[in-house]
């Protein structure tokens, strides 16, 4: 069983943010579940659990931001994108200050919960708001590696959406990781993946089995979806010829429409196609389940591959 | 009770007066800018910020420095002029507000604004940040005080409540809010747009401590604030500060029609023969 990164998130911000003794961390009644009461439970005098409140918690860390605090907000993805947009916007990316608005739950991986609390348009809100930064981890390496970035090194916001589930590792321990690069998993010279989240190791084993078919695929993990890394998606396109992006969000606003943009600014035409949810509410399941139904899987990026790569 | 001496009270009498006349004079000539709301606000901030926060431009960065929050954001000019008369930066800059490349925005930022504490403009976020500010003093050992002036008409916002929940559950009790309680909102009377009920049981029921005073009298505000600070008994502590939106201007007063219109020339000739500057 694949660690989760919600687990990996709860223990990183336990040994990154206890020590520190400017980290605030604030949940809205979510804790259990976005695994934020592991430093709650660590670190009592530093968390505030505001109750179900998702909007006051929001501004609350802009508080502690402006009293020279790093606070971590946790809820659902979903929400952080809809009932905290207003603060995350108006208050705390217009200011910039220092707020970690971390989304669990993202994706698909609510899954039984239902659409409303499914996380496929997080991406789209927050990529919007000037001044934030936008980030997903793909397996419990980087997510270490991202929650002690944000607790010791990064300044300003962010926001990070945060699988309930792990699909896997494919970094080494300790692997060394920059805001704003992409990281390249796998090469290639048929096609590139460009992924973040869980569909980076779910497409590492679409590659895998697309390898044994003689398609060559390059895999790039854009974890930094804003700013996106343009050189990664420009030598990508010159180099292998063909794009696929993956992701377990909408495709309206997602990294798929960021790649889009930057290829077509730069006037480079190849066939391109974008994995993600095709517009539409989902529906309870189970995760494995959904995953399938929604063409986000290992599978489902292959099969996208092949198509894209007959377009040539 | 403490009290202002004589000599001080008609020093800041004589501050609003001088300040609702700019802020006419000014907002007329702009032809731009929330008029009703920050008239009625005049008392609040030229106390708290000429007599009872510990803020100067001097102190600005000190981490145990009072905070004020003004909640309702659309009343910067008022903001504005008393940050100027702290010297936060050059009176003539108040003819730049709301201009292109100006530091004095619509809505206070306070990423361009020194002296600001919190950006603010959508209502409904000021008491949530006040309750950051007010346990990041907590855990840093401040004994400073975190004010926030919200507008009656904001209290319409949910947040409002969840964050009178919170600052009751943290025991923020040198939280202590402001409300400019002048019974006009956007669209007109309070009662009307959304009747707000029996306001002070509403906070006591949220388990806040509870002061009234007459928001244009500076004796009264200072008093007040005096009395809410040295409460401390574990509970946050709201002041509802009876105004009158538009104050001292009869025509302007108890409405909705000068909340954020253009000032005529006609109705500014008006004003300024109220307030005795033309005779």
């Amino acid at each position: 069983m694949a660690a989760a990164l919600r687990d990996v998130y709860g223990e990183s911000l336990v040994k990154y943010g206890v020590p520190d003794e400017k980290v605030v961390v604030l949940d809205a009644d979510l804790a259990t579940s976005t695994k934020s009461v592991l430093f709650g439970n660590a670190c009592p005098e530093r968390f505030f659990d505001v109750g179900i409140a998702e909007a006051d918690m929001v501004s609350m860390a802009a508080g502690f931001a402006a009293s020279g605090f790093t606070p971590f907000i946790n809820t659902f993805a979903t929400f952080v994108a809809s009932i905290c947009a207003v603060s995350a916007k108006s208050l705390i990316a217009y200011s910039g200050l220092n707020v970690k608005l971390m989304g669990g739950n993202n994706g698909l991986t609510g899954g039984y919960d239902g659409s409303t609390h499914h996380g496929i348009d997080d991406i789209n809100v927050m990529r919007g708001i000037p001044n934030m930064l936008v980030m997903s981890p793909s397996t419990p390496v980087m997510m270490d590696w991202m929650v002690k970035t944000l607790v010791q090194d990064h300044k300003g916001p962010a926001y990070v959406s945060v699988s309930r589930q792990g699909a896997g590792e494919v970094y080494e321990e300790g692997t060394s990781f920059t805001i704003g690069q992409a990281k390249t998993v796998r090469e290639g010279t048929d096609a590139t993946i460009i992924a973040y989240g869980l569909c980076v190791p779910r497409a590492l084993q679409a590659a895998e089995k697309l390898a044994q078919e003689g398609i060559n695929v390059r895999l790039v993990d854009m974890f930094t979806i804003k700013p996106i890394d343009r050189a990664a998606v420009i030598s990508a396109a010159k180099e292998t010829g063909a794009i696929i992006t993956a992701e377990e969000h909408s495709v309206i606003g997602g990294v798929g429409t960021a790649v889009a943009e930057v290829l077509t600014e730069e006037g480079i035409a190849v066939p391109f196609k974008r994995v993600g949810i095709q517009d539409t509410f989902t529906q309870s399941g189970s995760y494995a389940q959904l995953v399938e139904i929604y063409g986000v899987g290992a599978d489902g990026i292959a099969q996208a591959v092949r198509e894209t790569v007959a377009r040539k | 009770m403490k009290t202002l001496t004589r000599e001080r009270s008609e020093e800041l009498k004589a501050l609003c007066h001088q300040f609702r006349v700019e802020t006419i004079e000014l907002l007329h000539k702009l032809q731009t800018g929330h008029t009703g709301g920050s008239l009625s606000e005049c008392e609040i901030l030229v106390t708290l910020y000429m007599e009872c926060a510990n803020i100067t431009a001097e102190n600005q960065d000190a981490p145990d420095r009072d905070r004020i929050i003004l909640s309702k954001g659309h009343g910067a000019p008022m903001l504005y002029r008393c940050l100027a008369e702290k010297g936060f930066f050059p009176v003539e800059e108040m003819q730049t507000l709301r201009q292109v490349g100006s530091r004095l925005q619509g809505h206070p930022n306070m990423a361009k604004t020194p002296g600001v504490e919190l950006s603010t403009g959508p209502l409904g976020m000021g008491l949530s940040a006040g309750n950051g500010m007010a346990c990041a003093n907590r855990l840093m050992g401040n004994e400073a005080y975190v004010y926030v002036i919200l507008g009656d008409g904001e209290l319409d916002e949910g947040t409002i409540w969840e964050a009178a929940m919170t600052a009751s559950k943290f025991k923020n009790d040198r939280l202590i809010a402001i409300v400019d309680w002048n019974k006009v909102q956007l669209d007109g009377m309070s009662a009307d747009v959304m009747p707000i009920g029996d306001l002070a049981g509403k906070w006591r029921s949220f388990g806040w401590n509870v002061l009234e005073c007459d928001g244009h009298d500076v004796d009264s505000v200072y008093s007040t604030i005096e009395t809410a600070k040295e409460l401390l008994n574990g509970r946050p502590t709201v002041i509802l500060a009876n105004t009158i939106k538009g104050k001292g201007v009869s025509f302007m007063e108890n409405t909705n029609k000068f909340h954020g219109k253009a000032i005529t020339d006609d109705e500014y000739e008006r004003a300024m023969k109220e307030l005795e500057v033309l005779r």
